[in-house]
C-alpha cells in the first residue's frame, strides 16, 4: 500500500512509535522563534535547569511587535520593547542565532526561513505561530505550536504527536491571467469552510499547483490554517529545487545531489489514498475577495454582498448577519462598489518579491487614489533590498504609496500599523477577523494584484478594471 | 517537575462556583515575558477586597484551594495555572473542572482533584470553623484528609501517573533521550543547520 507525501515525511521523523493511545515522538528539523510566544518557553528552560538541545536547529527574528518606520529608534511602546529586548537576552544566553531589527536578514519569520534556504523538502518545521504552514510549500510538514510546545521543542527537539489525517486538494486546470495563488486559497477556504481542514494535513496537487512559482505556493500553504488545517503541503519538484539551489543554507556539491535524489522520492504514491479529496477547477476561478469577518466568507470580485436571508444554514445566516453589521455592508452591494481607506500590501502571505513585483506592475505610471492610504511592507529586509535594486520602491512612492521596513505590520494589531475604528482596508494578509487590523477595523482579504488596482480606483478592483 | 505523592497544607475554602480564568488572573497581568511572578495577579479583583478569604489570617499561606463547581472555565490562558502555583497553591479541589484548565494544570504539576460536591461542603465547614486546618491530599491513595474528614477524589490515570513520577511532558519525552540521540546520528548530513554560513 502506497503512502502519501505527508505519511512519508512523518515516518522519516519517527523517533519512537507510540504504543496504543500514546502519541508518536516526532523529530523537529527546524525551530523558528519570534518575540511573542517564546519568552515563557525560555523561562521554563531556565526554571527547570534545562538546556536548549539544538541551538543549531533554531533561529530567531523580530517581527510581530516591530514598527516599520523609524526602525533605527527604540520601540516606543514599552511592552513591545520589553518583548523584543527579552528575545535578545534569551537568544544571547541560549546561543540562538537572531536577526534583530536593523539586521540585513531581519523580517517575518516565515519569509526569512525559505529565503535563507533553511526550509527544504521533507523537513519538519515548527514555530510558535500558526502561519508556519507556509513552509509546507517545500514538501515539509510545518505547523504552529503553543508556548508549552515551544519549550518542549527547545528542550528535546521533538514533539509528542498523534498522526494527522490527510486531505488532497486537487486544483485542476490552468489559472487565467490575473488570477493568483491567493485567489486559489481564498476559493479553497470558501469551499471547505474555516473548519473544513480540522485534524488534516492538506496536500495541494494538480496542474495549477505544479505551474505555480515557489512564492505562489507559499501563499497557498500559508493560509491552510485559515481552513482549520494543521498544515498544508506541496510535493517538491524542479521548481522547488531551482528555488533552493544556491541559497546560503542549501546543500552544496555531492550533498546537493544526494538531497535532490531523496527529495524526488517525496511524492504521494499512485496507489496511496487520502482520507478526503476536494476538487477545485482552476479554469473557472476569478479574483476572489472576502466580504465578511472570517476568511471563508469570500466571493468572486464580480459578485455582490450576499443577503443573509438567502442562506439556508441557520448558523451561517447568523454569522453573515453579524459580519455584515460589523463590516458596515448592505446585501446586494456589488463588491466592486466597496470603497476602502487603506490598502495593505505585505505579510507572510503576500510580502515576497513576486508579490511586490506584481503590484508594482499595476501601479507603474498610475497614482494611488487621493483618499486612499497604501502601505507597502516587504516581508523581509532582504526582500526590501531586492525591490530597491529593481526600482520597485520608486514605483510605489511615485504612485503615492508608503515604502516601509520589514515586519508583520498591519496584518495584526500588535505594532503601530493599525486601522482606526470604522476604517476599511483591502489587505493582502490572511485574517479578516473583527479587530484583527486594529479595533473596529474592517478587512477585505485580496491578492496583491487586486490590492494595487484597488489602491488606484479606491474601490475593490482588479487590474482589468483599470483599462 | 518534582514528583507529587502527597501534600499537606492549609486549606482555603473558596465558596464560589464558575471561577473563570479571567477571575483567576485578569488579562492585564498577561503582558509579562516571564513564567514566574504571576502571584500578584491571582484573584486580583477579589483580593482588593479585604474581606476576601485569602486576606484572612491563616488562609494567606494556604496551599490547598477548595472551590465550588466549574473551576477554571473561560479563556485557555496557561497563566491561570502559573498564578495559582506562583502564589503557593499545589492542589485545587473542585467537584468539576473546565477541560482546558485541567489539562494546563496537569502540564504544570498542579493537582486538580475532583471530589463529590457533598464532600466539598463538609470540607468547607471544617475549614471555616477551624481556620488554618491542614488538608492532606494523597495522590497515591487518591484521598483528601483533614482531621476526621476523609474523602476520595478522582483524577485521570495518565495524569496521576505523570504527577507521581514527577514527569512533565518534557520530562516524559526526555526518557527517550537515547532514542533521540540515536535518531540524530542517523539524520542526513546535508540537512541544514542555522549556524551562520559565509556569504556567497
Amino acid at each position: 500500500m502506497g503512502r502519501t507525501l505527508a505519511e512519508k515525511v512523518w515516518d522519516a521523523h519517527l523517533v519512537r512509535k507510540g504504543d496504543g493511545a500514546e502519541p508518536d515522538l516526532i523529530y523537529i528539523d527546524l525551530h523558528l522563534v519570534h518575540e511573542v510566544t517564546s519568552p515563557q518557553a525560555f523561562d521554563g528552560l531556565r526554571l527547570a535547569g534545562r538546556k536548549l538541545r539544538r541551538p543549531d536547529l533554531t533561529i530567531a527574528t523580530e517581527d510581530h511587535n516591530v514598527p516599520t518606520v523609524d526602525v533605527e529608534l527604540p520601540i516606543a511602546d514599552p511592552v513591545s520593547r520589553t518583548q523584543v529586548e527579552t528575545l535578545r537576552r534569551n537568544c544571547a544566553e541560549f546561543g540562538v542565532r537572531l536577526h534583530p531589527m536593523g539586521d540585513a536578514e531581519q523580517g517575518i519569520v516565515h519569509v526569512v526561513g525559505p529565503q535563507l534556504g533553511l526550509t527544504q523538502p521533507g523537513m519538519t518545521v515548527v514555530c510558535g505561530d500558526s502561519h508556519t504552514s507556509t513552509h509546507g510549500a517545500f514538501g515539509s510538514i510545518a505547523f504552529g505550536i503553543g508556548t508549552s510546545e515551544v519549550e518542549h521543542v527547545m528542550a528535546t527537539q521533538t514533539l509528542p504527536l498523534k498522526p494527522f489525517k490527510t486531505m488532497a486538494i486537487n486544483v485542476n486546470g490552468t489559472l487565467r491571467p490575473g488570477v493568483t495563488s491567493k485567489d486559489v486559497i481564498l476559493a479553497v477556504i470558501a469551499k471547505i469552510g474555516t473548519g473544513g481542514g480540522q485534524g488534516y494535513i492538506l496536500e495541494y496537487r494538480g496542474e495549477a499547483i505544479e505551474a505555480m512559482s515557489m512564492e505562489a505556493r507559499m501563499t497557498v500553504c500559508n493560509m491552510s490554517i485559515e481552513a482549520g488545517a494543521r498544515a498544508g503541503m506541496i510535493a517538491p519538484d524542479d521548481t522547488t529545487f531551482d528555488y533552493i539551489e544556491g541559497r546560503p543554507h542549501a546543500p552544496k556539491g555531492a550533498d546537493w545531489d544526494a538531497a535532490v535524489e531523496y527529495w524526488r522520492s517525496l511524492r504521494t504514491d499512485d496507489d496511496a489514498t487520502f482520507d478526503t479529496e476536494v476538487d477545485i477547477d482552476a479554469d473557472t476561478l476569478t479574483p476572489f475577495v472576502t466580504w465578511g469577518t472570517n476568511p471563508g466568507q469570500g466571493l468572486p470580485l464580480g459578485a455582490s454582498v450576499p443577503d443573509p436571508a438567502d442562506i439556508g444554514d441557520e448558523n451561517a445566516k447568523v454569522a453573515a448577519e453579524k459580519a455584515l453589521a460589523y463590516m458596515g455592508l448592505e446585501p446586494g452591494t456589488p463588491l466592486r462598489d466597496i470603497h476602502v481607506d487603506t490598502v495593505f500590501l505585505g505579510s507572510c502571505t503576500n510580502g515576497r518579491i513576486e508579490d511586490l513585483r506584481a503590484a508594482a506592475a499595476v501601479l507603474q505610471g498610475r497614482k494611488v487614489a487621493s483618499d486612499v492610504r497604501m502601505l507597502v511592507v516587504p516581508g523581509s529586509m532582504r526582500v526590501r533590498a531586492q525591490a530597491e535594486s529593481e526600482g520597485l520602491d520608486k514605483v510605489f512612492t511615485e504612485a503615492g504609496a508608503e515604502w516601509r521596513s520589514a515586519g508583520c505590520s498591519m496584518c495584526l494589531g500588535m505594532n503601530p500599523d493599525q486601522l482606526k475604528p470604522g476604517e476599511r482596508s483591502a489587505s493582502t494578509s490572511n485574517r479578516n477577523f473583527e479587530g484583527r487590523q486594529g479595533k473596529g477595523g474592517r478587512t477585505h482579504l485580496v491578492s496583491p494584484l487586486v490590492a494595487a488596482a484597488t489602491a488606484v480606483r479606491g474601490t475593490l478592483s482588479s487590474p482589468a478594471d483599470l483599462d | 517537575m518534582e514528583p507529587f505523592t502527597s501534600h499537606t497544607g492549609v486549606g482555603v475554602p473558596l465558596r464560589r462556583s464558575n471561577v473563570d480564568t479571567d477571575q483567576i488572573i485578569p488579562a492585564v497581568y498577561l503582558k509579562r515575558v516571564t513564567r514566574t511572578g504571576f502571584e500578584d495577579g491571582l484573584f486580583a479583583a477579589w483580593r482588593a477586597d479585604e474581606n476576601f478569604i485569602l486576606n484572612q489570617g491563616p488562609f494567606r499561606g494556604g496551599s490547598v484551594l477548595v472551590a465550588g463547581p466549574d473551576f477554571g472555565t473561560g479563556s485557555s490562558r496557561e497563566h491561570a495555572v502559573w498564578a495559582l502555583m506562583d502564589y503557593g497553591f499545589r492542589v485545587v479541589i473542585s467537584s468539576r473542572f473546565a477541560d482546558i484548565f485541567r489539562g494546563n494544570a496537569g502540564k504544570q504539576g498542579l493537582v486538580a482533584a475532583q471530589c463529590e460536591q457533598s464532600d466539598i461542603e463538609l470540607l468547607w465547614k471544617l475549614l471555616e470553623n477551624e481556620p488554618g486546618t491542614e488538608v492532606t491530599v494523597d495522590l497515591a491513595a487518591k484521598t483528601v484528609r483533614a482531621k476526621d474528614f476523609s474523602a476520595p477524589f478522582q483524577i485521570d490515570d495518565y495524569t496521576r501517573w505523570r504527577l507521581l513520577e514527577g514527569l512533565d511532558d518534557i520530562g516524559l519525552t526526555l526518557r527517550n533521550v537515547d532514542a533521540i540521540g540515536e535518531f540524530e546520528t542517523g539524520r542526513a548530513t546535508w540537512l541544514p543547520t542555522t549556524n551562520p554560513v559565509a556569504a556567497g
